[in-house]
């Protein structure tokens, strides 16, 4: 665990000495504050015209899921894609390092900077609290951030995955995109009743995000179905690491 | 300290090592010789635990490379052909990266120690990515020196140094050699022979021969090839007879009207070349240049081939049961136990 938690700090710098962890931390509070903004203000506008019920978390928590898709694969891309191409690789597996601890540290790392990152969005519950009478529901915060949580280390266990797979960072970034997107969206690929809809609304890592965290409910089978995915990610990673040793 | 055994190594079905088997003692700099892509990286690789032999053994400070790779991997140090570095870190943080994730007791105490070693200190602030060549290549050593490893392993350590800096380079790891086993792989001839105890020629991925550098030395010597340009009464072919006739000369080539090449016998036991001077002049001729052609490390190599085709024969034909035993134990001419 020793070694884990070295290389998962050292990767955790590495995105505050580098543009693209300052660039992903930025765009996503800023599309965040642009969406939120945006709905406070129809909500404002329904609360006085037609006597609404002011807004709960769910105008925030909503749109952070979808913004998660789009830029874990942005903090995941480069994780062991970089490694391989400059070569670095070699001397972290020539170190006393296991490929576990080796995948298991990078996804750490990635990891505690979306838990940063998530953090720093706080300030919109926050600023809803206040700004709201007679304040909000922390249930559906709890539960939904704790989704936000778990869905992340999924999607960042698989784009670890991803990321061992290629030399080059672009490669992993459209793929693991690519995955996401076909993840998310592939409980509309069954027909409704049919026997596979079941099996595929499973897979479908939105579904349980939507049906139940976000809704203030924390389902186990959606914890289960979350760190199976996180556990599968990051088997797959290490073995694709493994398997490069075999190759060469 | 390093005992290789039948290595092998397929990528794909491409054969990179072909049944390696060499031995390096302790405290001894071993040196394997030879062109880029005759199986160095790969023999080193497969020592460093990066990554497994298809077949045959090896072991490393007594730990074997594939089923004990970790302990191998702790008491290793390794410097590989390109030097790949963390760009974005400064040579201070990344020492103690590196040495966090090996153990490395009194860590700060060990990377200023090191760093005054490979001369680097004053530059423990700057970023990897601003270093020279040269500079990067001592971070590089520092990385791989600063664990105390038992066996020490360089993949082209000095490769892409002006030679200034090679200079250093070398130096700094005759000195590391004092103390830990060395394997280092280069493709300079004098510079094995500079550095090493033993130098290990390999060729498509396999051991051509095994020698001491002197023996080695010796092998070139043997093997002088002499350029005369004469001019005369007659032209230089008449003049190539009468020099392949003399004592000690293997061979003559007229390469044109001008100019000869003259093989010298290996054990001619003395210098031939006032010899021919004076039967070039007693033959009538006028002798404008005489320079000896030193054998670039590919004529070495086609060479030891052909030796090693022969030798495969005779061996076939005198001794068909010939054993893989101990080839390191006969320094002398064909350690390739390959028949």
């Amino acid at each position: 665990m020793r070694t884990v938690w070295i290389i998962a700090r050292r990767e955790f710098r590495r995105y505050f000495t580098s543009p693209v962890g300052y660039l992903v931390l930025f765009l996503y509070l800023f599309i965040l504050g642009l969406i939120v903004n945006n709905s406070l203000q129809q909500a404002y506008a329904f609360s006085v015209f037609q006597g609404a019920p002011p807004p709960g978390a769910d105008i925030v928590i909503g749109p952070m899921l979808t913004l998660l898709v789009f830029s874990i694969p942005a903090l995941t891309m480069r994780l062991l894609a970089e490694e391989q191409a400059s070569g670095t690789l070699e001397l972290l597996l020539t170190a006393p390092v296991r490929d576990w601890e080796l995948v298991v540290g990078k996804w750490l790392g990635a990891f505690l900077f979306v838990v940063v990152l998530l953090a720093l969005t706080l300030i919109y519950p926050l600023a809803l609290h206040l700004l709201t009478e007679p304040g909000l529901d922390w249930g559906p915060v709890i539960s939904g951030y704790l989704g936000l949580l778990l869905v992340s280390a999924a999607l960042l266990a698989l784009g670890v995955a991803v990321s061992a797979l290629f030399r080059s960072q672009v490669a992993a970034f459209v793929v693991t995109l690519a995955l996401f997107l076909f993840l998310w969206m592939i409980s509309s690929l069954a027909s409704a009743g049919s026997p596979s809809e079941g099996v595929l609304r499973y897979l479908d890592f939105g579904h349980h995000f939507y049906t139940s965290f976000f809704r203030g409910v924390i389902d186990l089978q959606g914890v289960v179905y979350y760190l199976s995915v996180t556990a599968f990610g990051l088997f797959v990673g290490t073995v694709i690491i493994e398997s490069r040793r075999w190759r060469g | 300290m390093i005992k290789a055994r039948g290595l092998t190594k397929y990528y794909g079905r491409r054969l990179a090592i072909d049944h390696l088997t060499f031995e390096a003692h302790k405290g001894e700099i071993v040196g394997f010789l030879g062109p880029n892509g005759a199986g160095k990286t790969t023999t080193m690789r497969i020592l460093t635990g990066y990554m497994p032999p298809s077949d045959g053994d090896a072991w490393v400070a007594g730990y074997h490379v594939v089923d004990e790779s970790l302990e191998v991997r702790r008491r290793v140090g390794y410097l590989p052909e390109n030097v790949a570095l963390y760009d974005d870190m400064t040579v201070w943080d990344y020492l103690r990266f590196m040495g966090q994730l090996r153990q490395v007791p009194d860590l700060d105490e060990r990377i200023a120690e090191v760093l005054e070693r490979v001369n680097l200190l004053e530059r423990s602030e700057s970023f990897i990515g601003s270093l020279s060549r040269g500079m990067r290549q001592r971070v590089g050593l520092a990385q791989a020196i600063l664990h105390r490893p038992e066996v020490l392993i360089l993949d082209e350590p000095t490769m892409g140094l002006d030679p200034a800096q090679r200079v250093e380079v070398r130096d700094l790891i005759r000195e590391i050699g004092q103390e830990h086993t060395v394997m280092l792989s280069t493709h300079i001839l004098s510079e094995a022979q500079e550095l090493c105890d033993r130098v290990l020629i390999i060729n498509e991925g396999r051991i051509l021969a095994e020698d001491t550098p002197e023996e080695l030395e010796l092998r070139l010597r043997g093997a002088q090839r002499v350029r005369l340009q004469v001019s005369g009464p007659a032209s230089a072919a008449e003049l190539q007879t009468r020099l392949a006739a003399l004592p000690g000369v293997l061979q003559v080539h007229a390469a044109d009207a001008q100019h000869l090449e003259v093989e010298l016998a290996p054990d001619a036991g003395r210098d031939l070349r006032p010899v021919l001077a004076r039967a070039v002049l007693d033959a009538g001729y006028d002798l404008h240049e005489m320079c000896t052609v030193s054998l670039s490390l590919e004529d070495i190599f086609l060479q030891l081939i052909r030796e090693e085709g022969a030798s495969d024969q005779e061996a076939a034909a005198a001794e068909p049961s010939a054993t893989t035993e101990a080839a390191s134990s006969h320094p002398a001419s064909e350690a390739d136990e390959e028949a």
